[in-house]
């Protein structure tokens, strides 16, 4: 099958008072159509830089992109993006978050039409009885639940997620997973899911692209993930593929992200990398369930929320 | 419960033995004017007191009740109760208020979102907002000396718009740099023009400290008012107190600062209730 997205050769270089610091470099991966891919690496590794070039909100300093057969230039209402934090507009009713993506892209349909899309999406991520209060009025699940309405209603091209759910708690992480997993599942949109959560990963995607320690950061490895659709977490969990893919992508992490760019596990290169350091325990499997982060990457959240 | 009480009484006791303390104060310092009668036969009115030509909270009642007790009531041009004076001084200063609204706003809006045009006048605005409104009024009666019958009026509400829009440019300005990126990241993956980036996303999210500008506006136009009144001449609650003080009734200047004072506190007092309201809503 024909690659639907392209990215060849992406470096990103930002300026720093210190000189210029090159955070991704000839960043490559193609992508078929209606795949879900995820990003997983270090906090500071660059992944989500790659994502907002994809999203046209950052400029890439060398390389491109090409979606569907086109060089992506700009921002643009073809790629649904859900950040990480909502991003709602608090002045809007949840409808009326969505609405304003769906009047910009089916504004030959009419007005009925173009209600019936957004409620359509909102009633499928479970608020049919929540759509006309504003996001003060949602708990922060609900509000991403908005996020993830919004980007589905605009039929894109290409659907990015910038760590998505980094922001809830474990619970209502395995929720939103499913819902966004189900929603998924009816269209299929080409998907590409920047995530620090191995578990995550594993449930959603279909490859995992490992990113190697930052600066200069590049594809290390990428993990086939073979289990069939549509998914069950139970069955996931039961698996012991599962496990053992796991295990892969957490060595990943505490090891070969480090040592691929020949620095030493566990010492401070680049920011937030000294706590990762590879202990005993972070190396074991623990039960997903009960603890979603692994120990080894728990920082993340915990700063960001 | 007896927590709960206790507020409430300190909340409403509180100010009222402030007034108290300060009427008592107000008695104790002002002068009291006595009738006494002279060895010649004539009756003569004695002052003493602290500060003799202040008038006593009582005096000032006595005398000035009439403007109170019917505070809408036209007797002549000059002698009319107190709240239609203010009235007449509330139109104008309503509108010279919407002149530096309407003027204001777009101005802080490029202000927030240019830095070139930052760069260009803020330097200015800074030169010309501390200039006092006594400053302006000459000017504006220059500027609109040959517009005939409206010509005081016109220079009113120059002075009025000119004194009371910084507050309004300032604040939008910070307003305006202060959008979230995130919400202009919507816009810019939503891709709406420009029109629609504006009234669905900039504007809402500025409205808040537009508001906060727009309150401190109001402020500053009523301040103005007495100001203006004076030199035009126009009839209202400062043209009064400056009439009654060329004819020696003190009692009305008191009465009028109170006056002045109170409706600029209500007015402060319903926009903040305003830009309240537009803050929980954002």
């Amino acid at each position: 099958m024909a690659d639907h997205v392209e990215i060849a050769n992406l470096s990103k270089v930002f300026p720093t008072p210190k000189g210029p610091l090159r955070v991704v470099k000839d960043f490559n991966l193609k992508i078929r159509r209606g795949e879900f891919v995820s990003l997983i690496g270090h906090s500071g590794c660059g992944k989500s830089t790659v994502l907002s070039i994809l999203a046209g909100l950052s400029d890439a300093s060398a390389g491109g992109i090409v979606l569907a057969g086109k060089e992506l230039t700009g921002p643009g209402p073809d790629r649904g993006v859900v950040f990480q934090s909502p991003t709602l507009l608090p002045w809007m009713t949840a409808m009326e978050n969505v609405m304003l993506g769906v009047d910009q892209v089916f504004y030959t349909a009419s007005r009925e039409e173009r209600r019936q899309i957004a409620e359509y999406y909102l009633t499928v991520v479970g608020l049919a009885d929540a759509m006309h209060k504003r996001p003060a009025e949602l708990s922060q699940g609900m509000r991403q639940r908005v996020g993830i309405a919004r980007a589905f209603a605009l039929s894109p091209k290409m659907l990015l997620l910038d760590e998505p759910f980094g922001m809830l708690d474990s619970l209502t992480r395995f929720e939103l997973q499913q819902v966004l997993l189900d929603l998924w599942n009816r269209n299929r949109l080409t998907a590409l899911m920047v995530t620090h959560d191995v578990d995550e990963a594993l449930f959603l995607s279909d490859r995992i692209v490992m990113m190697t320690n930052g600066p200069e950061a590049e594809v290390g490895e990428i993990l086939e993930v073979p289990f069939a659709r549509p998914r069950r977490r139970q069955e996931l969990l039961e698996s012991p593929e599962y496990y053992r893919l796991r295990e892969q992508l957490i060595e990943f992490l505490n090891v070969r992200a480090y040592t691929l760019k020949g620095q030493t596990p566990g010492q401070g290169h680049g920011p937030g990398t000294a706590s990762h350091a590879p202990t005993p325990a972070a190396a074991e499997p623990t039960k997903p369930g009960a603890n979603a982060d692994h120990a080894a990457l728990k920082k993340e959240p915990a700063l960001k929320a | 419960m007896t927590f709960l009480k206790k507020i409430q009484w300190d909340a409403l006791l509180m100010p009222l033995v402030g007034l108290v303390l300060t009427l008592l104060a107000w008695q104790l310092v002002s002068g009291r004017v006595t009738p006494q009668t002279q060895a010649d036969g004539t009756v003569e009115e004695v002052k003493s007191g602290l500060i003799q030509d202040l008038p006593g909270p009582l005096q000032t009642w006595e005398k000035t009740k009439k403007y109170i007790v019917e505070p809408f009531a036209k007797r002549e041009e000059l002698d009319q109760g107190v709240l239609r004076f203010t009235w007449y001084s509330l139109v104008i200063v309503g509108k010279g208020y919407a002149i530096a609204l309407i003027l204001g706003t777009p101005l802080g809006f490029l202000l927030g979102l240019s830095k070139n045009f930052s760069k260009m006048f803020d330097p200015i605005i800074q030169v010309l907002r501390p200039v006092s409104p006594l400053a302006w009024m000459p000017l504006g009666v220059v500027i609109f000396a040959n517009s005939g019958k409206s010509a005081n009026e016109l220079a009113a509400l120059f002075t009025i718009a000119v004194c009371a829009m910084w507050p309004t440019v300032l604040n939008t300005a910070v307003g305006v740099r202060a959008i979230p990126q995130d919400y202009l990241n919507v816009a810019r993956v939503l891709k709406l023009s420009r029109t629609k980036t504006l009234f669905r996303i900039m504007i809402p999210a500025t409205l808040p400290y537009m508001f906060t500008g727009y309150r401190l506006s109001l402020g500053i136009a009523w301040l103005v008012i007495v100001a203006v009144e004076m030199l035009t001449g126009r009839i209202g609650i400062g043209n009064f107190l400056w009439n009654e003080y060329n004819n020696g009734l003190y009692t009305s200047i008191v009465l009028c600062i109170l006056t002045i004072g109170l409706v600029g506190y209500v007015l402060d007092r319903g926009m903040s209730l305003l830009e309240r309201r537009f803050k929980s809503a954002v």
